[in-house]
């Protein structure tokens, strides 16, 4: 064939012609222009989900690549990046995203939700209220909230574009009708400036009313779906319900077993094989820096 | 009461429609009046499914025009309207009854959703009311309020023409468009429903439009009919007149085929 | 006393290297060579080229040793190594009929100009296990060298057809517009024939597969022929600005098949044979047979069919055809998803405790 013939080579040699070096953030320039651009798309439309030419990334579709992308595009040697999956840093799903991080772009990551300046996330919003010079990045799986009603794309989009949402709304009717409320307890849909319905990603619906009126940049990537789509700061999200059934997140009957806070996402945790349990904080920046600062 | 002024409640000029070589619809022009029943008599190939279609949207002509008459906004060609306006009127003002109950309900869904979609989509977002409204016009329509919450799976023919009838009506539409609406139904069935189309597009004046090949249909429906025949309007007038004196001898043929007890 | 677990990190690093232990498999025994794999698993490689949609055969054979033979995990890896490659430009459409030919047969016809051209295939072999294979041996012997076939010489079997008007013209759009390029920019709906041969191509040969089997047991049927299939080596060209004209810049292998599929006419066309198309990296006749078939049944739509079958059903197929979207979807239930089922536990817990409790007020 047309390649060289590393047959024979010595295996040092052979090595060496197969180096890649790999682009601040691993994409090349050209991706991330093309990334920002759908970015600003996004911005321009809050909560319209812009389709994207998703780049193949080193973690496999379905583990975080929208939000790896996202983040790829925006983030630059000056910034501080957190990952968290499941509310927790150390999840492994959370070190293989900041490892690569690390390696391809060697910022400063931190623990602290704080000190960063872009947050990437599975699952949760951290409870630390963010500030104007933060970015929140969502790792999203499903990207169209009617996906589960109506799989057809082309349907969908017609609904997104003449706004007509009324068979989510029947779903919620049904919820209501079989269970007495609506049995959506992550991934609840939200109008966002009262015009576009979006997925949040399958945060609990406890952390919806986190997204509302914002002052930080929240973002959303869907690689495998190939959807990019954006909550500009301090943009009205609300979340679907009833008049006479309003939204109502999750509460527990207990706080949290390590620092004991009342108003925080709890974990489960199984402590023995005779059913006994705690609840500890799901964000664990925040247990932490709650215990550290109590007497 | 309509005065000899008044626009009418739709406006059918020369609409034509063909599927290749063959023509389903030639030259049809009618009107229709508010509160009017018009029913479309005729065999099958005649082009009254296909007529029907395109007087409601869901096929476009290929020459004519179709025009309706607003709330607000007076006469307009249904066709010059966005997609967004006609889907919102097809939503609010017209309704459209099928001869498969199935193509017009969510099967998967409760007999409440079914009829609560249409006020969804228009923004009601009061569950109590919406179920109220559902319960309201299932017992309008003759149904089991208590079934409200089960699927149409489990309902009789009859039924889910009911539930069709409800979901379609909800909104008070002032045009109903009806295809075969008891067509492979029990004859005892069919009775009772076209009694109730009767009572409830006379108490909301509605406006109809029936496509039928069943004469009986018409004369008890309709205060019009119109005659189809090869794609054309053979015939047209006061259905008493038509049926009891019929001019054409196509609509002789039908009269005199009908099989009497 | 609970203390939350960390180590995430060391948990992992160990696991890489418990992976590359196992991938080495027992040291004594000789390391695989990219040359071995290359030449030895040719078809691997050649279907990882295909699906990672690149023509490489040592970065084929790389991927496939680095993924201790998973041909899915390999052609994740030449895709996410493709990803970081810069685009140069565009080569121009390859030419089948020049095609130099290793291997060609017609079902459609018993004798046709060319002939049939049997190649190395396995269809005549017996399925029995050859246990000599188990032991080094001295290297076959080809045979004599067959009469050497001109590249161009052997029309294709279409050609044929459409010479007499019997097949239909698959002619570009108008304007003859330059085909999406899937790796670039997301899929649309609704797809276009280029754009969903691109799908195609780039699809999982089993997934395809599966879907080319429904359809000849009655989820669509089309009456499929094969009319050609071809293996064999074409040049690649590219046109580079400065020089104004073609170069060829080397050769690859492809295997093509076109099949026949069942006529269709209308009120102003006579009838016509309809067809399907498969093509593919190296010699992968299965993928290029269940592509031929799938693509026909996905131009149902525009034939004037009905489509009643998954096959026919372009979001269903094109969205589910790639194999790194499905695996990696299907496989990302491993990771933690403890915060939904959380929620999800606590609802039903409450729905219960609510519904017991109004029984027993019942009763």
């Amino acid at each position: 064939m047309n390649a060289p013939d590393r047959s024979a080579m010595p295996p040092a040699a052979y090595a060496r012609t197969w180096e890649t070096n790999f682009n601040f953030a691993y994409l090349d320039e050209r991706s991330k222009r093309m990334i920002r651009r759908a970015i600003l798309k996004a911005v321009a439309i809050p909560g319209y989900q812009v389709p994207f030419g998703s780049r193949e990334m080193p973690l496999p579709y379905g583990w975080g690549t929208g939000g790896i992308q996202v983040t790829a595009s925006i983030i630059g040697p000056d910034d501080v990046l957190k990952v968290i999956d499941q509310g927790a840093d150390d999840t492994v799903n959370a070190v293989n995203i900041r490892r690569f991080f690390q390696r391809t772009t060697g910022v400063r990551t931190t623990e602290s939700t704080a000190a960063a300046t872009v947050i990437q996330t599975r699952h949760r919003i951290p409870e630390v209220p963010l500030s104007a010079h933060q970015i929140l990045v969502y790792q999203v799986p499903v990207p169209e909230p009617l996906q589960r009603l109506e799989p057809r794309e082309v349907e969908t989009r017609r609904m997104h574009g003449l706004s007509e949402y009324g068979l989510m709304h029947v779903k919620f009717y049904e919820d209501i009708a079989r269970y007495g409320h609506i049995a959506t307890t992550y991934d609840h849909p939200v109008m966002v400036d009262g015009r576009y319905l979006m997925s949040p990603s399958p945060i609990p619906a406890f952390d919806n009313p986190k997204m509302h009126m914002n002052p930080a940049l929240q973002l959303f990537g869907a690689g495998r779906e190939k959807r990019i789509y954006a909550v500009p700061p301090h943009t009205a999200v609300e979340s679907l319900a009833f008049d006479d059934y309003p939204f109502a997140p999750q509460r527990w009957d207990a706080v949290c077993a390590i620092c004991a806070a009342a108003d925080s996402f709890l974990d489960e945790v199984i402590t023995d094989d005779r059913g006994g349990r705690m609840h500890v904080c799901s964000d664990t920046d925040y247990c932490r820096t709650r215990q550290a600062a109590a007497p | 009461m309509i005065a000899p002024d008044d626009p009418p409640i739709l406006r059918v000029t020369a609409l034509a429609k063909h599927y290749g070589a063959r023509a389903a619809a030639i030259d049809v022009s009618f009107e229709l009046w508010p509160g009017e029943v018009l029913a479309v008599v005729g065999e099958s190939g005649s082009g009254k499914t296909t007529l029907l279609d395109c007087v409601s949207a869901r096929q476009r002509p290929d020459a004519g025009r179709v025009e309706f008459l607003t709330r607000h906004e007076g006469m307009v060609d249904i066709f010059a309207l966005s997609e967004a306006q006609r889907r919102l009127l097809a939503r609010t003002d017209w309704g459209f009854v099928h001869q498969n109950a199935t193509e017009g309900l969510r099967m998967n869904m409760s007999a409440g959703a079914n009829v609560g979609e249409r006020l969804m989509a228009l923004g009601e977002r009061n569950y109590g009311r919406i179920r109220q409204e559902a319960n309201d016009w299932l017992a309008r329509v003759e149904m089991d309020v208590a079934r409200i919450d089960e699927t149409p799976v489990t309902f009789s023919g009859g039924m889910r023409q009911r539930l069709q009838i409800a979901r379609n009506l909800v909104t008070r539409p002032r045009l109903v468009f009806m295809d075969e609406p008891t067509s492979g139904l029990d004859v005892s069935v069919q009775a009772r429903l076209l009694d109730l189309l009767r009572s409830l597009t006379r108490q909301l004046s509605q406006a109809a439009i029936i496509v039928t090949h069943d004469l009986a249909v018409a004369r008890l429906m309709a205060h019009r009919m119109i005659v189809m025949k090869d794609g054309r309007v053979i015939e047209h007038g006061l259905t008493d007149q038509v049926l009891d004196d019929p001019q054409h001898p196509y609509t002789q043929l039908l009269v005199s085929s009908v099989l009497t007890p | 006393m609970y203390v939350a677990v960390k180590g995430g990190e060391r948990a992992i690093e160990n696991s890489l290297a418990l992976l590359a232990t196992q991938r080495r498999g027992d040291p004594q025994v000789p390391e695989l060579t990219l040359q071995q794999i290359r030449e030895q698993m040719r078809l691997a490689v050649d279907r990882v080229m295909t699906e990672g949609s690149v023509y490489d055969e040592d970065l084929a054979a790389l991927a496939l040793k680095q993924a201790a033979g998973d041909t899915l995990e390999a052609v994740f890896l030449l895709r996410a190594y493709r990803a970081t490659l810069p685009r140069l430009g565009y080569t121009q459409p390859i030419d089948t009929a020049q095609m130099r030919l290793a291997r060609r047969v017609s079902a459609t016809f018993k004798d046709l100009p060319g002939g049939q051209l049997l190649g190395p295939t396995y269809d005549y072999t017996q399925r029995l296990l050859d246990f000599s294979l188990a032991a080094a041996a001295e290297p076959p012997v080809a045979p004599e060298s067959p009469m050497e076939v001109e590249a161009g010489a052997v029309p294709r079997v279409m050609d044929l057809l459409a010479a007499e008007g019997l097949i239909e013209a698959c002619q570009p759009r108008e304007g003859d517009p330059a085909p999406a390029d899937l790796t670039r920019d997301p899929l649309h709906f609704p797809a276009d024939r280029p754009t969903r041969l691109q799908n195609l191509a780039r699809g999982d040969e089993g997934f395809l597969l599966a879907l080319g089997y429904s359809t000849q047991r009655g989820y669509a049927h089309s009456h499929p022929f094969a009319a050609e299939i071809r293996f064999g080596r074409v040049e690649i060209e590219i046109e580079p600005d400065e020089l104004g004209f073609a170069v060829s810049i080397g050769d690859i292998d492809v295997t093509e098949c076109q099949m026949v599929n069942q006529f269709a006419g209308s009120a102003t066309e006579l009838p016509r044979f309809t067809r399907g198309y498969g093509l593919c990296f190296g010699h992968c006749e299965r993928k290029a047979m269940a592509m031929a078939l799938v693509d026909r049944a996905l131009c149902a739509a525009e034939l004037g069919e009905d489509v009643v079958a998954p096959a026919q059903m372009p979001e269903f197929v094109l969205s589910h055809s790639d194999s790194l979207e499905a695996s990696g979807f299907v496989a990302h239930l491993k990771l933690p998803h403890y915060v939904d089922f959380q929620a999800e536990l606590e609802l039903l817990r409450r729905m219960r405790s609510r519904d017991i409790a109004t029984a027993a007020e019942a009763a």
